[in-house]
């Protein structure tokens, strides 16, 4: 068997397994392998996994999913292995959209859809803005894609900004806790509202897998091969956009899941999009769902803000990857 | 067969080429030269599609390019870019199956497609460092392995810009000798290149082109003279005959 089919065999067996031990773990223990047991029987336990751990799990594994694969086509289009998923402007777009909403309508209103709701429609906003910025006859220019994301970027940045200025001393507690990212919020219905949009992104993306090698060679050899550019880049940012407006909606901003995961999974075994895409999907699930367990498990009764942990861990994680493998990295 | 009928490409009111009439017979070795910015790698990528002609039309086979979905038209040429980088770890090997991505319609690669890959990297003598990280290999090695990915492509036209850049005399040789056999398989291969002694040695037709027009066009012999490379390059040339009957190009010292 293939070294990647052999990775890919143990991330999808991990998966299940980081699931139950992650919902066997918080304030009341249920054993990782008495967990099918509870939930057949009903036994001890029973609510809390249904109604409390599996929703939360199940929305750290698709929120980890849909920003590694995201962070993955970004740097297969952008060509560079330093691209992470905000970089279209989906990030900040969603962070300004949810900024506005707490602060300037009340973070209450259209009950718990108002917020998500708000952050996913100007994340989309901005990489439709992003996207138009760039595009000349019909033709997207990667580098000025790449510029217009940096630039939305820091303009919705100053505009978040803005909003912290002019929040009250509520409003800025929620609108900091909503831009640090967590799964406290995680209920079923979010999952559901979620799992959708994960299906139909990770699918769109996981389509692009052959072109996006190709286009490592370079744009003008991509087309030289055959391959639609433009047609890429429009679905891959679409894909980008509604997974990672999606992620962000659903879980705040959380970092460098994006950034280390296809790194990880390269330096495992190569570079290979139709390798590397469906196994970071399965890394990043992964990865979240065990950040997502340090951050409500170490310090309790309190929670850490996910995002907090995956900078905390990915930070120098991934700093030790440059230095450890400068070369196969290549900057 | 290829048809340029009054190509021109216009950008910024400016004319990269224009009013160029060329009839491209199978099995040729076309070599097109002339100074820097001269128009060579402009028409290159508009033969292969890349760009789109401002005036005149370029036809494959009597048939418009633009007629041609985009991996029909990567299965009937293949382009060799001069400058390229990749900044992710992939393999040589891996590099060169990229050209059968207009065979495959998203599918793994066949054995098939893996020895038509292998025999590629044979044919530059780079079976050798096959499994080696493709951003790990020297300039002259990775343009073989460039040179064997468009081998594995199997067009009917190959377009190559510079094929020859960073290679050793052998190499260079042997990348010429390539170009060569491909041709005598009724294939054609059309190069942009600077070195005209090689342009000399190896092809059959040369055009020469200056601002973007076409100067001069027909075989070494006749196109590769003192007066025509005086006033298309500046500068003064002896020509001098090779020992094997083309006409060898030195430059002078002094510049006109």
């Amino acid at each position: 068997m293939q070294k990647r089919t052999k990775i890919l065999l143990i991330l999808i067996g991990l998966l299940p397994v980081s699931i139950c031990i992650a919902a066997g773990i918080g304030a009341y223990q249920i054993l990782p392998w008495k967990i099918p047991r509870v939930l057949l029987f009903q036994e001890d336990g029973f609510a809390v996994l249904v109604y409390v751990r599996f929703p939360r799990v199940v929305l750290a594994a698709l929120v980890g999913a849909m920003l590694a694969i995201s962070g993955t086509t970004l740097q297969g289009i952008f060509r560079n292995p330093l691209a992470d998923p905000g970089l279209i402007g989906v990030t900040a777009g969603a962070g300004l959209g949810a900024s506005l909403w707490i602060v300037l309508i009340g973070g209450g209103a259209l009950g718990m859809w108002g917020l998500p709701i708000a952050a996913f429609a100007c994340g989309m906003l901005v990489t439709i803005g992003v996207w138009k910025i760039s595009e000349s006859q019909g033709k997207v220019h990667t580098v000025t894609l790449l510029l217009a994301g940096i630039a939305l970027n820091s303009l919705a940045g100053a505009c978040i900004g803005l909003m912290t200025f002019l929040a009250d001393d509520e409003q800025l507690r929620s609108l900091t806790f909503w831009l640090l990212g967590g799964f406290g919020g995680a209920t079923w219905h979010v999952v559901f509202v979620t799992l959708p949009i994960t299906i139909v992104g990770v699918f769109v993306l996981l389509q692009q897998a052959s072109a996006l090698n190709a286009i490592s060679l370079g744009e003008s050899e991509a087309y030289h091969l055959g391959v639609p550019t433009e047609t890429l880049k429009r679905w891959s940012v679409f894909g980008v956009a509604l997974t990672v407006g999606a992620a962000v909606s659903a879980a705040g901003g959380i970092g460098f899941v994006g950034l280390v995961v296809p790194h990880l999974l390269r330096l495992m075994g190569g570079a290979d999009h139709r390798y590397v895409l469906p196994g970071s999907a399965l890394g990043g699930a992964i990865l979240l769902i065990l950040a997502d367990l340090f951050s409500r498990t170490v310090v309790v009764p309190a929670e850490l803000p996910v995002g907090v942990v995956t900078a905390l861990i990915g930070g120098p994680f991934f700093l030790w990857l440059l230095i450890r493998f400068k070369r196969e990295v290549f900057l | 067969m290829i048809e340029l009928e009054e190509v021109g490409y216009q950008i910024n009111g400016k004319w990269l080429v224009r009013d160029i009439n060329l009839i491209i017979k199978n099995g040729m070795l076309w070599g097109f030269v002339g100074p820097n910015g001269a128009g060579k790698s402009t028409l290159l990528r508009l033969i292969s599609g890349e760009l789109i002609p401002t005036t005149g039309e370029i036809r494959f086979f009597g048939k418009p390019i633009s007629s041609f979905e985009p991996k029909e038209l990567a299965r009937l040429r293949a382009y060799l870019q001069q400058k390229r980088d990749i900044n992710f770890p992939f393999t040589a090997l891996e590099i060169v199956l990229f050209g059968r991505y207009p065979y495959l319609n998203g599918t793994k690669e066949t054995g098939c497609d893996i020895a038509i890959a292998h025999k590629a990297l044979r044919q530059v003598e780079a079976d050798v460092f096959a499994e080696r990280l493709y951003p790990t290999l020297s300039g002259g090695e990775a343009s073989r392995v460039d040179v064997a990915r468009i081998l594995a492509q199997a067009p009917g036209l190959f377009l190559l810009d510079e094929p020859t850049n960073h290679l050793d005399p052998k190499h260079q040789v042997q990348i010429f000798n390539l170009c060569k056999s491909i041709c005598d398989q009724g294939k054609t291969v059309i190069t942009a290149i600077h070195d005209l002694n090689l342009a000399s040695m190896y092809a059959d037709q040369l055009l020469i082109l200056k601002n973007g027009v076409s100067v001069a066009c027909g075989p070494p012999k006749s196109v590769l003279t003192q007066n025509m490379l005086t006033e298309t390059y500046g500068v003064s040339f002896n020509i001098l005959p090779h020992p094997d009957g083309y006409p060898c190009v030195m430059p002078n010292l002094n510049i006109l």
